[in-house]
């Protein structure tokens, strides 16, 4: 019955069935004062449940976009959009290159990977990255730095941030003559840690709970270009007895990260870690969380060794094709890897 | 902050009621359930059930800091910025000054190669008073395997400090601020831990030490489709401990061999096996991993590998946040360990979490074996 999928209360639904209202149909034409003599609930509750039907059901179009249902976007509209979204460089010309730019704002990535591999690296140079001025091509927004686990390092953040703050001040001597040199803002170290906020999160409560408050929390920090959530899989693989709350708690997070990237224009990061799957008679290495988690991400990267290079390679991704790109982490933080021989390999 | 009373949140009386009428009592409680399972268990709008989820999402998130804040209070308030030295000056340089507060650090290695001694000598080290380079405070040292001698212990404070342990008494306070813990089983530990918990809190322990974490767990761990690791409620416990009383914490873990087929890949990699370049670690003959698995080793901060190759004890930085792959030589002498080497050798790739003991046992049996 169609009435039972609106988002109301259990009794105000049994109300409705009890009174005859079984489709969406038969409330269309009804008047509220009407609807409240029949259930015997008072004006403005009718008022409600009728805005919730009509909400649900409306088929002209009123808004300027011209699509045929409400609250969509053609296709064309969409890849005009796409024209101008942004990306948040990796500091690796070859990673960036197989991403497009770099991490794509609004959309959800999940990068994963053995542990030493490099993802609090990664994690920790888009904070910094995300900073980068518009002069410098970059998108000048701020970060916010989830650590469900405390691997965080305040100096390490440092060193990249000097790093970085150093190759702006490099790029600027080389590029910027004059007063083009002058106006440009210089940052400081400082003043890039100043611009990432830190959450240390301890219970998947709390976790659940951020990402609920990060609404709120971004539409007073409306800079905030990047939030970076590592790792995702630590408090939910201790906790839990009941798989099946899992997967629809996780599932729920899931959506609310999805929302948030898409209405705020940032780019959402979340850190996976790595497991043993037996698959095909062998062990095999696969993302944590289960087989229900991996639909979550737009994008998934995973990071592995082969021989002695760390790669990046794109798992998944509804626009980018599969290809692998060699990186290494050094003192700066996440740079070219130095091999003679990198090649991005396309599978 | 996950058991947060929901009385104690302040949301508007007449749904506060409905809550604890339904036993939703604390924030756990309501925010494990999904938006559309509370309208079903509380019998109210979805406009209602929003408000309320935000409210009690806000107040129970944590709070944040920037960076630049953590930063300036760590160079305040801690000592080295919040770091314990190991006199290592190679490794302490690698490590920015040290063993991190708050941070959970693993030696992992073979039996015999220099482990135990390692946390004799940091055990001293933090026991020592400020003006010597320590913590100034107590140690508790956690010891499953019985393996805790003071006797070695004073041995090497005498040799490596021979100016303070010649004062008078100095030895016995010393030795007295460490306290050594030897629970029997993992109950026993379990209880251990809830009681290090109150003691940190009361007195000035500064240092952390379990020895071994891997012996906890008996018999195989297998690597098979396993749900629970059965240490996962205490790494999280140690954890959350280390941050809140921002004290560093030492672990040691065993050596296992690896079976034959558990080089584990990705899908994507099997499929594309042309393009994959030898992994070297396959070559070496050594065929030991650290024991308790991925899990764990996700959860450790930083893990130092001890291993020999030809004879060679090399201590390796196999994870850090903040430190290059480095390997430093070593010896165990009467001071505890020393390096031989301050510059470390940079190792490439994954070769820096193979475990070697090549030699090892000519060392220890003084005879050939591989």
């Amino acid at each position: 019955m169609e009435v039972l999928r609106l988002p109301l209360s259990a009794s105000q639904k049994g109300k409705l069935i009890s009174a005859g209202y079984t489709s969406m149909a038969s409330l269309s034409s009804i008047s509220p004062s009407h609807l409240a003599l029949e259930l015997k609930i008072p004006q403005t509750e009718a008022l409600e449940i009728l805005k919730s039907v009509s909400n649900g059901s409306k088929l002209e179009s009123t808004s300027s976009s011209h699509t045929i249902v409400n609250g969509a976007q053609s296709a064309w509209e969409m890849l005009q959009e796409e024209e101008t979204l942004v990306h948040i460089t990796t500091s690796c010309a070859d990673l960036d290159n197989i991403l497009g730019g770099g991490i794509s704002c609004k959309e959800v990535t999940e990068i994963g990977g053995v542990p030493g591999i490099g993802k609090t690296q990664l994690g920790v140079q888009l904070v910094v990255n995300v900073q980068i001025p518009y002069d410098y091509g970059g998108v000048g927004g701020k970060a916010i730095y989830i650590d469900t686990e405390g691997s965080f390092m305040v100096e390490r953040a440092l060193q990249i941030a000097e790093a970085c703050s150093a190759d702006m001040a490099e790029y600027s001597r080389l590029y910027r003559k004059g007063s083009q040199a002058r106006e440009s803002k210089m940052m400081h170290p400082k003043d890039f840690l100043e611009n990432i906020f830190y959450f240390r999160v301890c219970s998947y409560t709390e976790q659940i709970a951020l990402v609920n408050y990060l609404d709120k929390f971004i539409t007073e920090h409306k800079d905030v270009k990047a939030v970076i959530i590592d790792s995702i899989t630590f408090h939910f693989r201790q906790d839990f007895d009941d798989m099946a709350l899992r997967t629809r708690v996780l599932g729920g997070m899931a959506l609310n990260l999805m929302k948030l990237a898409r209405k705020f224009g940032l780019a959402v990061v979340i850190l996976n870690q790595v497991t043993t799957k037996y698959a095909d008679g062998s062990f095999r290495l696969a993302l944590a969380l289960g087989d229900s988690w991996s639909h979550a991400s737009t994008n998934r990267i995973i990071l592995h060794w082969n021989g002695n290079q760390r790669y990046a390679y794109i798992d998944k991704s509804p626009s980018l094709r599969s290809a692998s790109a060699p990186y290494s982490v050094t003192l700066e933080g996440i740079r070219n890897s130095a091999s003679n021989n990198k090649r991005v390999k396309n599978t | 902050m996950a058991n947060k009373l929901i009385t104690e949140i302040g949301l508007p009386k007449s749904i506060g009621h409905i809550f604890a009428a339904r036993n939703i009592i604390t924030a756990k409680d309501a925010l494990s359930l999904t938006e559309f399972e509370l309208m079903e268990l509380l019998d109210v709008g979805l406009a209602q059930v929003k408000s309320s989820v935000a409210l009690i999402s806000e107040v129970t998130s944590p709070h944040y800091q920037t960076v630049q804040s953590l930063l300036e209070q760590r160079v305040q308030s801690e000592y080295l910025m919040g770091h314990l030295p190991t006199h290592l000056k190679g490794l302490d340089a690698a490590l920015c000054g040290g063993l991190p507060f708050g941070a959970l650090t693993e030696l992992v290695g073979p039996s015999g190669i220099g482990k135990t001694q390692f946390c004799l000598k940091i055990s001293l080290l933090a026991a020592l008073p400020s003006c010597y380079g320590g913590l100034d405070g107590h140690v508790i040292y956690i010891d499953v395997e019985s393996k805790f001698s003071s006797r070695r212990l004073i041995e090497i404070g005498i040799n490596s400090f021979p100016e303070i342990f010649c004062l008078e008494g100095m030895a016995k306070e010393m030795a007295g601020r460490i306290t050594v813990l030897r629970p029997g089983s993992l109950t026993e530990f379990t209880e251990s831990l809830q009681k290090v918990k109150v003691s940190v809190l009361q007195h000035q322990v500064k240092l952390l030490i379990i020895d071994s974490m891997a012996a906890l767990v008996s018999g195989e761990y297998e690597q098979g489709p396993q749900r629970q690791h059965p240490l996962a409620w205490h790494i999280s416990f140690i954890k959350s401990l280390a941050e809140f009383s921002r004290i560093p914490v030492v672990m040691t873990n065993q050596v296992r061999s690896r079976v034959a087929n558990q080089i584990s890949r990705y899908i994507f990699q099997a499929e594309s096996r042309e393009l994959m370049v030898e992994d070297n670690t396959e070559k070496f003959d050594s065929c030991l991993v650290a024991a308790l698995g991925i899990h764990w080793a996700h959860a450790v901060n930083i893990r130092l590998v001890l291993e020999s190759r030809s004879g060679q004890r090399f201590i390796k930085v196999a994870k850090s946040p903040m430190s290059p792959p480095l390997a430093f030589p070593f010896h165990v002498t009467s001071m505890g360990i020393i390096l031989l080497n301050d510059d470390g050798v940079e190792m490439e790739g994954s070769q820096i979490n193979a475990i070697d003991h090549q030699g090892h046992s000519d060392i220890i049996y003084h005879g050939d074996e591989r």
